[in-house]
C-alpha cells in the first residue's frame, strides 16, 4: 500500500472498466429503482406508489421465509464446507506428479456450467433410477427427493458441498504451500504435535486466504439460482424456495414489477453488507 | 498406518466428486428404454445415438458454438479493458481509488436474478438483444472486477523498481506494458482468463435471458429441451458430458496456477 504514487491521471487507465460495468450496472440499477416505487396496471402506465412495496415486503410472510430458508441454506453450507475444504487441503500431498491429478480432478466441478450440476445431481438422485437414490431405498432410507422436503434439502446442501468444496480446498491448499520449511522445522525443534502445529502455524498463516474463501462462498451461495431451479425448481411445495428462486418467479413468472423491484432492492442491500464486513475485515488484515 | 489416514480421505473425497459425474456418463450411453425400464449400474447395451442427435441437429450443436463465441468475446474485452485498470490499481493512488475498487466488487455481488429483467429491457432498447455481443457485455458484470482483482494482486507482485528502471531506461509507457511488465504477469492474464472463460461459461440465467434464437447458448437449449420435449434424460446427460469437456481441457492448461488464481494472486 505504501509504494503508490499519487497520479490523477491514473483515471484514464481505469476510464474503459467504469464505462463498461457503469452501463451495465448503473443502467438496470436505476430501472429496478423506479419500478420499485411505482404500479402498473399494464400498457406502459405507471403511478407513483412511494415506499409502498417496500412496505407490503417487509410485512410479507412470504419474503421472511424465503430469507429465512437463505440463511439457512448459506450458513449451513459454509459450515460443512469451510472446515471441509481446509481438511482436504491438509490431506493433499505436497509434491510429486499427484499434486496436478489432485488439482485437475478436485476442480472439475467446478467448470461444469451450473444447470447442468442441478441435471446431474437430478439424475443422480432420482429415487428409482438415479444411483444414489436407488443405493439409499435399496439400503432402507426413505428416500425421495421430488416429495419429500428433508430429503430435498439434504440433497440441495450436498450439491452445493460437491460442487463448491474445492473452491475452498485449492485457496487452503494455496495458502498451506506458501508456508516457509523454517516454521514447520521449529515446530518440530519444540516437539509441536500435529494439532499444535494447526492450531499455531498453519490456521493464522491461513487467516487471509479463508477471508477470501468466506467471502466467495457467501456471495454466490446468497445468489444461488440455477442449481436449485433445476434440482428442484422450489419444490416440494416451498421447501428449497429460495430468494432468487423466489424474485424470479415474481418478475418473470407474474410479472409483478413494483414488488420484484423492491425486493431486488433490499436483497442487493443485504448482500452489499455484508460483503461489506467481510471486505473491511479483509482489507484490514492485508494492511496489517 | 498413521501416514495413510490422510491419503484414504482425499481417494474417498474424489470418489465422492467423481461418482456424478460418472452416472452421467454413463446415462450418456445409455438407450431410453434402459434409462426408464429399471437401474442399471452399467450401460447394457452401449449407444452412441444421443451423441449423434447432437452432433447432427442444429440446434443442439450451434448452442455449443454460440457459447463458445460469447465466452470468447467476453474474456477478450474483460481481459482488455482489466489490464489497464489493474495497473493503475496496483501502482497509483488517485481520487477515490479505494471506494471505486468496492464498487467494482459490488457488481460480482449482484444476484443475476436481480438484474435479468431489467437487462433484457435494457438490450432490447438498444437493439442488441438476442446477439452474442449481447451475452458478452452483460457478463462483463462479474468477469470485469474479477479479473481486475486477481490482475491487480498478480501485478502488486511485481516489484516497482522494474517500472522505475524501465522509464529510466527511456521506454515509453505502452511499449514498456506490453514489452516488458506484461511477460513478466504471463501466468496472471492466463489465470484470469480462465476464470473469466469458467464464470462465462456456468452462466445461465443472463444468458437464457438475453437471447432467443440466433444466440442461444446450449445451457439454455438444454432447459428448453427438459421441459418441452419430454423427459429425454439420455440426451440431456449426453449434452451435460459435452459440456464439461472444454472446461476439462481448460483446467489442464492451468493446473499449477489455478491455486493462485483462486486466491486472487495474493498467496
Amino acid at each position: 500500500m505504501s509504494g503508490k504514487t499519487d497520479n490523477q491521471r491514473a483515471w484514464f487507465l481505469v476510464l474503459p472498466v467504469v464505462l463498461l460495468v457503469a452501463f451495465n450496472a448503473l443502467v438496470p440499477l436505476m430501472t429496478v429503482v423506479n419500478y420499485s416505487v411505482q404500479e402498473t396496471f399494464g400498457n406502459n402506465i405507471f403511478f407513483w406508489h412511494g415506499v409502498g412495496w417496500f412496505q407490503d415486503l417487509l410485512r410479507s410472510e412470504r419474503f421472511h421465509a424465503a430469507l429465512g430458508r437463505q440463511l439457512l441454506f448459506t450458513f449451513t453450507i459454509l459450515l460443512i464446507e469451510v472446515p471441509l475444504g481446509v481438511a482436504i487441503a491438509l490431506c493433499m500431498p505436497k509434491k510429486g506428479i499427484w499434486v496436478s491429478v489432485c488439482l485437475v480432478l478436485m476442480a472439475l466441478p467446478l467448470l461444469v456450467p451450473w444447470n447442468v450440476v442441478g441435471a446431474m445431481w437430478n439424475i443422480f438422485a432420482l429415487p428409482d433410477i438415479g444411483l444414489l437414490g436407488w443405493s439409499l431405498n435399496t439400503l432402507g432410507f426413505e428416500y425421495n427427493m421430488t416429495q419429500q422436503p428433508l430429503s430435498a434439502w439434504i440433497t440441495l446442501v450436498v450439491m452445493d458441498v460437491w460442487h463448491w468444496t474445492s473452491l475452498v480446498a485449492l485457496l487452503a491448499y494455496a495458502g498451506l504451500i506458501a508456508i516457509p520449511e523454517a516454521y514447520y522445522q521449529a515446530a518440530k525443534i519444540d516437539g509441536a504435535k500435529a494439532w499444535a502445529v494447526f492450531r499455531y502455524i498453519q490456521l493464522p498463516k491461513l487467516g487471509r486466504v479463508l477471508t477470501i474463501a468466506l467471502l466467495l462462498r457467501f456471495m454466490d451461495s446468497f445468489m444461488i439460482y440455477t442449481e436449485p431451479f433445476v434440482l428442484t425448481g422450489g419444490g416440494p411445495g416451498n421447501a428449497t424456495t429460495l430468494l432468487s428462486i423466489d424474485l424470479v418467479k415474481i418478475a418473470l413468472g407474474q410479472f409483478d414489477l413494483g414488488p420484484a423491484a423492491a425486493m431486488s432492492i433490499i436483497y442487493f442491500l443485504i448482500t452489499l453488507a455484508i460483503c461489506w464486513v467481510f471486505y473491511t475485515l479483509m482489507t484490514r488484515n492485508e494492511a496489517r | 498406518m498413521r501416514a495413510r489416514l490422510p491419503t484414504v480421505a482425499l481417494i474417498l473425497y474424489i470418489v465422492f466428486l467423481m461418482l456424478p459425474i460418472y452416472w452421467l456418463v454413463a446415462m450418456s450411453f445409455k438407450t431410453t428404454n434402459e434409462i426408464l425400464g429399471g437401474f442399471t449400474l452399467f450401460p447394457q447395451v452401449w449407444t452412441l445415438e444421443n451423441y449423434l442427435t447432437i452432433l447432427t441437429d442444429p440446434t443442439w450443436y450451434w448452442g455449443y458454438i454460440n457459447s463458445i463465441i460469447y465466452v470468447t468475446l467476453n474474456t477478450v474485452l474483460a481481459i482488455a479493458v482489466a489490464l489497464p485498470a489493474a495497473y493503475a490499481f496496483s501502482r497509483y493512488r488517485f481520487l477515490g481509488d479505494k471506494h471505486l475498487f468496492f464498487w467494482l466488487l459490488t457488481n460480482r455481488m449482484a444476484p443475476p436474478a436481480v438484474f435479468a429483467l431489467p437487462f433484457f429491457q435494457l438490450y432490447s432498447a438498444i437493439g442488441l438483444f438476442d446477439t452474442h455481443i449481447a451475452v458478452a457485455l452483460a457478463h462483463c458484470l462479474f468477469n470485469i472486477p474479477l479479473a481486475v482483482w486477481i490482475l491487480e494482486g498478480f501485478m502488486s507482485g511485481v516489484p516497482k523498481e522494474l517500472d522505475e528502471t524501465a522509464y529510466v531506461d527511456g521506454y515509453s509507457f505502452p511499449h514498456f506494458f506490453t514489452r516488458i511488465f506484461l511477460p513478466n504477469i504471463s501466468s496472471g492474464v492466463g489465470v484470469a482468463a480462465f476464470f473469466c472463460f469458467m464464470f462465462s461459461w456456468v452462466e445461465m440465467l443472463l444468458a437464457k435471458t438475453l437471447t432467443a434464437v440466433e444466440a442461444k447458448p446450449i445451457v439454455a437449449t438444454m432447459t428448453r429441451t427438459a421441459s418441452t420435449a419430454g423427459y429425454d434424460l439420455g440426451l440431456l446427460a449426453a449434452a451435460g458430458v459435452l459440456t464439461i469437456i472444454p472446461g476439462a481441457i481448460v483446467i489442464y492448461f492451468v493446473r499449477n496456477y489455478i491455486a493462485r488464481g483462486f486466491a486472487l494472486g495474493r498467496v
